[in-house]
């Protein structure tokens, strides 16, 4: 564990709202967390948890109006990336930070080939010329694992299939050697022997250049493949944050020991009956003065209903670097006999 | 399942679907994309046969043709002693009511400009025979049985979580008392927390009503929770049928193999399988590969793959398997007998 290493990205109470015409929506409220050179974070909820508007928050990525980055500090290489200009920002998206999105078609334009959509930040960013970032584009294309990439360079993403398609992207947030790779649910829309190539590549890109990666998903399974810690999203905040080992063998957060018990294993015991969660996700549309997984949870307390639990250690290390929980409950308070 | 053998509701006989392509300005056709090519299976009264593969692979066209919602290019599906792929306009109208279909996204399969209780009763209009308040009182009944409460009747679709509308979904593919259900990934659009409780109301239901699933799903997990048989496609043919617990224990099939391996365990402390990270990607099922159509990425490929298509046989008792590596002609990798078993799939190219 890289537990000494400065971070390369420091997010201290990030917080965003969205003014909708039913009123305003807390998407995001009060996360934190940091990601040291070379480790990748897994951070893992449902639709609506908050995890893609925390990401793209700190990149100024969410259109404005409607979203309201209130509040936190996003800090990399010691700015503070909600207070620079866009000007500045746009230079760290695609510089310092590369981002790759769920669905390869949608985010690749295809109205223009490949390698120049490699190409176009690394003439902006790095001043390269048109040879020099030809070059660099083949080199990129090699290193994802294209084949034949001089000639592919001229190629329109329709003439890529998904799996290569979510190569390019990867290219093209690589291209100008960031130090922070922000992957949101990079393989959901692959096909699962696309997808493990897509997971083998990446481990082996963090390998030989040595960045950080956030990686989004809902899949328990690709954060126990990929994951150095995990962050459990749910309602817009973090319910829970661990090394991934520590996380699948101690969950101390019943929203994530209850979805740990909800999905079917591929090789273990198979239930008889799926455990599932009652109820749905919360809507918030204020501020939580309570805890949001109160009205689904097994073992609500009577304190959860007077006020949000903050995160506090289980394993005595400070925030953000251990085993920490944003619960009153925990499993010790478990009664013989109560469900597992 | 019982001694006695049990009945075959769903009998599919060398099903295929073929698309056809047009090309130039006269619209000649030209080829054709082989999305189903020449698949055969049976589902037994009250079982669940999971259906998976990736995408493209046809098994979504697979569930369409068996309830001819396309009309297939050949082959024959008897659906509890009929024909469908054969019948009438008019008997295959009266035919509906026994097989019903439950389509992935709940958003794009229910009208929004309907209320649930229409949504619903729709199926009852045109096929049963109620007045206004027996209608009325089966609509509630269904929807008591998926779970959906009652004073929600009037309410519109955009009203309600995925989760729920893919309950009103199932309610009406339940209306009219249907004896086989194709589910279309019924759950691959829902968050994994609302996934379970709806693959538990499918179990409930077939239990309490006897139904007969094909459950169709890319999610491998979730297949092995659900399912009693499971077949595997690749390109527009069944590479493996077997029984779950023989198939998840040990897969026959090459690309059965890598499939699963590429699944990754919901934990990193349990010691998985090794993994088989497969090359390249899947053929254009419009020019599919000469042979075995899992040539071009199958690890264990050897020379007969690349000019035999290989037939889904019994390898062993209740699994099937279309792969050279196990054809019961002595033909293994090193064998360059070639034996021809001179039948349809063999050489129709």
């Amino acid at each position: 564990m890289a537990d000494l290493a400065a971070p390369v990205l420091d997010v201290r109470g990030l917080k965003t709202v969205f003014h909708t015409r039913a009123g305003e929506v807390h998407a995001v409220n009060s996360v934190s967390f940091s990601l040291r050179p070379g480790e990748v974070l897994g951070v893992v909820g449902e639709s609506g948890s908050g995890k893609s508007v925390t990401m793209m928050s700190l990149l100024g990525l969410l259109p404005s109006p409607p979203a309201d980055v209130r509040g936190g500090q996003v800090l990399l290489g010691g700015r503070d990336l909600l207070k620079i200009s866009p000007k500045e920002l746009q230079s760290v998206r695609g510089a310092k930070v590369g981002f790759v999105f769920q669905d390869p078609m949608t985010s690749l334009n295809p109205v223009f080939s490949v390698g120049n959509q490699i190409m176009e930040p690394l003439r902006k960013h790095m001043g390269m010329t048109k040879a020099q970032a030809a070059d660099r584009a083949v080199e990129l294309l090699e290193l994802v694992g294209i084949p034949d990439a001089r000639r592919r360079l001229k190629s329109y993403p329709h003439q890529f299939s998904g799996g290569m398609r979510q190569r390019v992207m990867i290219a093209i947030a690589l291209a100008c050697d960031p130090d922070v790779l922000i992957a949101d649910e990079p393989t959901t829309a692959l096909d699962v022997t696309i997808q493990a190539q897509i997971l083998e590549l990446v481990k082996d890109l963090r390998q030989k250049l040595g960045m950080a990666i956030i990686w989004i998903t809902h899949d328990l399974g690709v954060i126990a493949a990929i994951a150095d810690r995990v962050m459990v999203m749910y309602g817009g905040q973090v319910a829970e944050h661990a090394p991934v080992k520590e996380l699948f063998a101690r969950p101390q957060h019943p929203y994530t020991r209850a979805l740990l018990r909800t999905i079917p294993s591929i090789s273990g015991e198979r239930a008889a009956r799926l455990q599932v969660i009652e109820g749905q996700p919360p809507i918030l549309t204020a501020e939580p003065a309570s805890c949001p997984f109160r009205a689904r949870c097994i073992h609500s307390l009577d304190r959860c209903a007077q006020e949000n639990p903050a995160r506090h250690a289980v394993d005595g290390k400070p925030l953000g670097t251990g085993h920490d929980v944003a619960c009153f409950w925990s499993p010790e308070l478990m009664t013989e006999g109560e469900d597992a | 399942m019982l001694d006695a053998g049990p009945q075959p509701l769903v009998q599919v006989s060398d099903l295929k679907m073929y698309f056809p392509i047009h090309t130039g300005l006269l619209r000649k056709h030209t080829g054709d994309v082989k999305a189903v090519d020449g698949v055969s299976f049976s589902i037994n009264q009250g079982e669940t046969l999971g259906l998976v593969g990736e995408s493209g692979c046809g098994k979504s066209t697979v569930g369409r043709a068996l309830l001819r919602l396309y009309e297939p290019t050949a082959g024959k599906v008897v659906i509890d002693g009929q024909d469908v792929a054969s019948l009438t306009p008019e008997a295959l109208r009266q035919k509906r009511p026994t097989m019903q279909m439950v389509f992935q996204d709940p958003q794009a399969s229910l009208n929004p400009r309907m209320t649930v209780a229409d949504i619903i009763g729709e199926p009852l209009l045109e096929h049963a025979n109620l007045d206004e308040q027996g209608r009325l009182r089966r609509i509630y009944e269904l929807m008591d049985q998926v779970g959906l409460n009652r004073s929600f009747a009037n309410r519109y679709p955009y009203a309600f979580s995925g989760g729920q509308r893919q309950r009103i979904g199932i309610a009406r593919a339940l209306a009219l008392n249907p004896k086989f259900i194709v589910c279309d990934e019924p759950i691959a659009a829902l968050d994994v927390s609302i996934q379970a409780q709806v693959v538990n109301l499918l179990e409930d239901l077939q239990t309490r009503l006897g139904l007969t699933y094909l459950f169709i799903s890319h999610d491998l997990s979730m297949v092995r929770h659900i399912a009693d048989r499971v077949a595997v496609m690749y390109l527009g043919r069944i590479a493996e049928l077997s029984p779950r617990d023989a198939l998840y224990a040990r897969p026959l099939h090459p690309y059965a193999e890598a499939l699963l391996s590429a699944v990754n365990e919901p934990d990193p402390n349990r010691a998985r399988r090794q993994r088989i990270i497969l090359k390249g990607d899947v053929p254009s099922p419009a020019n599919p590969p000469k042979g075995c159509n899992f040539c071009t990425r199958c690890p264990k490929v050897f020379d007969l793959c690349r000019t035999i298509k290989p037939d889904l046989i019994q390898a062993e008792p209740g699994r099937f398997v279309a792969c050279h590596l196990y054809s019961n002609t002595n033909a293994g990798p090193t064998g360059t007998q070639a034996p021809i078993s001179d039948n349809q799939q063999g050489v129709s190219q």
